[in-house]
C-alpha cells in the first residue's frame, strides 16, 4: 500500500525531507518504523529504539501498534515543545 | 461566532479577544486567560530569537479536540486557543488560552488543563538561536515536568 511519510523538527532536519511517499506493506505504525530503520543512514539513527519519537497516523497521535490503511498519513517527529 | 483555535504568525490582541469571547453571554460570571511569552533565556543560555514549526492541520485538530474534551469535562462556556507560529523574539506573545464559565474555579481549571494538554500534545516544536556564534541553534528538548503536569488530570 502506499503511505505518506512525514518529518518533523529535528527528524525533518536530519533525514532531509518534510514529506516521502513509500510503497510497503507495513501493516503498523511500528512496523513502518522498523522498514523505515532497515533503510539505514539517517533513518536507523534518527528513528532508532530508545530515541524518543512520536508517531501519529493521518494526524492524530498513535501507538506503534496502530493499524495502517491505504493511503494514509504517517508523521513521525519528536516530543512537541509548543506553549 | 468567532472561531475556537488560530494558528498565526501574526501578534494578538488580549483585550480584544477576551471581550470576544464573552460578547453577549451574560451567564458569564469569570474568565480566565493564560498568556505565554518568550523569554531570553532557557536552561542557562541566552536566547535571541525563537522559531515554531508545527504540523499544519493536525495542529488545528488536536486543538480543537482539547477544547472539546475541556467542554466535557468542566463546566464552562467558551474557549478560545491561539498559538504563534514563524520567528519570534524575547518580549513577543506565543500563546493564548482564554476560558469563560459562571464561576471562577472551572474557568481557572480548564485553562490549565488546556496548557498543560497544549504542551505535550499540541504538534509544535521550538527552535532556539543564541545571539553568538554561526552554528548557535539549537531544538529545545521537552520537558518531564510538563509530561507529570498533564499526568495529574489522569488523561494519559
Amino acid at each position: 500500500m502506499r503511505i505518506t511519510v512525514k518529518y518533523f523538527a529535528s527528524v525533518r532536519e536530519a533525514i532531509g525531507v518534510s514529506s516521502e511517499s513509500v510503497v510497503c506493506e507495513a501493516k503498523t505504525a511500528g512496523a513502518l518504523r522498523d522498514m523505515l530503520i532497515a533503510k539505514g543512514t539517517p533513518y536507523a539513527e534518527v528513528l532508532a529504539r530508545g530515541r524518543s519519537v512520536r508517531t501519529a497516523l493521518n494526524q492524530v497521535m498513535c501507538e506503534e501498534s496502530t493499524s495502517l490503511m491505504d493511503d494514509c498519513e504517517v508523521a513521525f517527529f519528536p516530543p512537541v515543545t509548543g506553549g | 461566532m468567532t472561531s475556537r483555535v488560530s494558528v498565526q504568525a501574526e501578534d494578538f490582541d488580549v483585550s480584544t479577544e477576551l471581550a470576544k469571547l464573552r460578547a453577549g453571554d451574560k451567564r458569564v460570571g469569570a474568565v480566565c486567560s493564560f498568556v505565554g511569552t518568550v523569554r531570553d533565556i532557557n536552561e542557562g543560555d541566552a536566547v535571541s530569537e525563537l522559531e515554531l514549526e508545527h504540523y499544519e492541520g493536525m495542529t488545528e485538530k488536536s486543538l480543537e479536540a482539547m477544547i472539546d474534551k475541556a467542554c466535557v469535562r468542566f463546566d464552562i462556556y467558551a474557549a478560545r486557543i491561539i498559538h504563534r507560529i514563524g520567528k519570534l523574539k524575547p518580549l513577543d506573545q506565543i500563546v493564548f488560552v482564554a476560558v469563560t464559565s459562571a464561576h471562577r474555579h472551572e474557568s481557572f481549571q480548564a485553562c490549565e488543563f488546556l496548557m498543560d494538554y497544549l504542551k505535550t500534545e499540541a504538534p509544535f516544536w521550538k527552535k532556539e538561536q543564541t545571539p553568538n556564534a554561526q552554528e548557535s541553534s539549537r531544538w529545545v528538548d521537552a520537558r518531564s515536568s510538563d509530561d507529570a503536569a498533564i499526568k495529574r488530570w489522569g488523561v494519559q
